[in-house]
């Protein structure tokens, strides 16, 4: 075989494997869903963040604004920080209100924007103060638990479940 | 009492000799790697090793995959279906290739098809005395003869994984959306939403260089320290596989728990 064919057959293979890892970035992976749009930052602050994890998305009526930058803890106020990047088209006043929310039953954490009905927006450094944390399911099971255990002892009824009913019926 | 201290000696030298065995492997590489300015200053040679054993791998890495992706498409919605959630089957067919079978089954191929044909070829040459040949004409063998080989089968594998995997992506689509019949949507959607192009993808890549390293090396390492008999060059070829698979297997778990640990 010529030089020439050699050198072609050997630049169309490497050509083949920068094709198939554009693939597997692009088609397979989420390499198209990375947004080169300008951001800015805006911390917010939780109790709980539960399985949040960097890069999670920032929705706001279910469309992405924004991805998750960065996850601290805070031991002056003993609360998580969670700094958001949110792209740069996108405003919000100055109150909105992030809460972090589950896709589905078993689904990926994200955090939800709810504006609010400031004047004026957030900037860039700027602090979210209304917060609301994730749901744990085990302070949800403890507190189900909790009121059906109060309810019983009040009403003395024959178990949890009729006590429960007979107070829906009433 | 002699046979016991004869098995002690024995075990000894077993030992002494993996040993020696790992060091002139480590000498081999750090002298393939000091000579490895050839490839740059006459590039030809490194292209023709990569055509000889990435252009010729193509077929078998790109059918293998094509079948692999069929399988775990079966499989895949065999098993999600139980649960309701055949849509994530892109998903699980995308993370076990790029993860896991793309780099490994890739480099397990790569040591039958590319490393085999490296140790007979150097071997051969060793038994028909062409590289006291060179040596005899001031021609190093290392830079002349395994330098490029080591560089083309490096550069080559990465890129026979990545084919691997994107072929056996294509083909676990035709087993789910073409043959089955789930939503092509879900499938692509399902698969862009968690496979991560820096957590799997890139080190995916990163675990077929290391491989690519390991293979060709063990395959020139054999063919170096062959005897010089027909026998000798059918044993290190028989070893470059066995070796090679063994070493692949051994490092895609130490780098599985490097990478995916967290």
């Amino acid at each position: 075989m010529t030089r020439e064919k050699t050198d072609f057959w050997v630049g169309l293979f490497i050509m083949l494997g920068l094709v198939a890892l554009a693939f597997l970035a692009l088609r397979a992976g989420n390499m198209s869903s990375f947004s080169f749009t300008p951001t800015y930052r805006v911390q917010a602050h939780f109790d709980n963040v539960g399985g949040l994890k960097i890069r999670a998305p920032v929705k706001s009526s279910g469309v992405v604004v924004g991805r998750v930058a960065a996850i601290g803890f805070d031991n002056q106020r003993f609360q998580a920080t969670v700094a958001l990047d949110l792209e740069q088209p996108y405003a919000f006043p100055k109150d909105t209100s992030a809460s972090i929310l589950t896709s589905g039953l078993l689904g990926e954490q994200y955090v939800g924007l709810t504006p609010g009905g400031d004047d004026k927006n957030l900037a860039d450094g700027g602090t979210i103060e209304f917060t609301q944390s994730a749901v744990v399911l085990e302070d949800l099971i403890s507190k189900f638990l909790y009121s059906s255990a109060e309810k019983e002892g009040t009403k003395a009824g024959p178990d949890a479940g009729g006590a429960a009913a007979q107070a829906a019926g009433h | 009492m002699s046979a016991l201290s004869q098995r002690i000696a024995a075990l000894g030298h077993g030992f002494v000799s993996m040993i020696t065995g790992l060091g002139a492997f480590a000498r081999l590489f750090g002298a393939i790697l000091a000579r490895s300015g050839v490839v740059l200053r006459r590039p030809r040679l490194t292209a023709q090793q990569v055509h000889f054993i990435g252009n010729h791998s193509l077929l078998i890495i790109g059918v293998s995959g094509l079948f692999v992706g069929f399988v775990l498409g079966l499989q895949g919605y065999y098993t999600l279906n139980r649960y309701g959630s055949e849509e994530a089957l892109g998903l699980l067919v995308a993370l076990s290739l790029t993860r896991e079978l793309g780099p490994v089954v890739t480099a397990l191929l790569f040591a039958g098809r590319a490393g085999t044909s490296l140790t007979a070829e150097i071997g051969l040459m060793k038994a028909g005395e062409q590289l006291a040949a060179m040596e005899v004409m001031a021609v190093d063998p290392i830079r002349r003869v395994l330098a490029p080989r080591f560089w083309g089968g490096v550069i080559a594998m990465p890129v026979l994984a990545a084919v691997f995997s994107m072929v056996g992506v294509l083909g676990g689509w035709f087993v789910g959306v073409v043959l089955i019949g789930i939503d092509p949507g879900a499938f692509w959607s399902q698969m862009q939403g968690g496979v991560d192009v820096i957590d799997d993808v890139l080190n995916g890549v990163i675990k077929s260089l290391v491989f690519g390293v390991v293979v060709t090396l063990i395959a020139l390492h054999q063919g170096w320290t062959a005897r010089a008999t027909p026998e000798g060059v059918s044993r290190a070829t028989t070893r470059t596989v066995v070796s090679g698979a063994l070493a692949v297997l051994g490092l895609d778990f130490l780098l599985t728990a490097l990478m995916f640990a967290h």
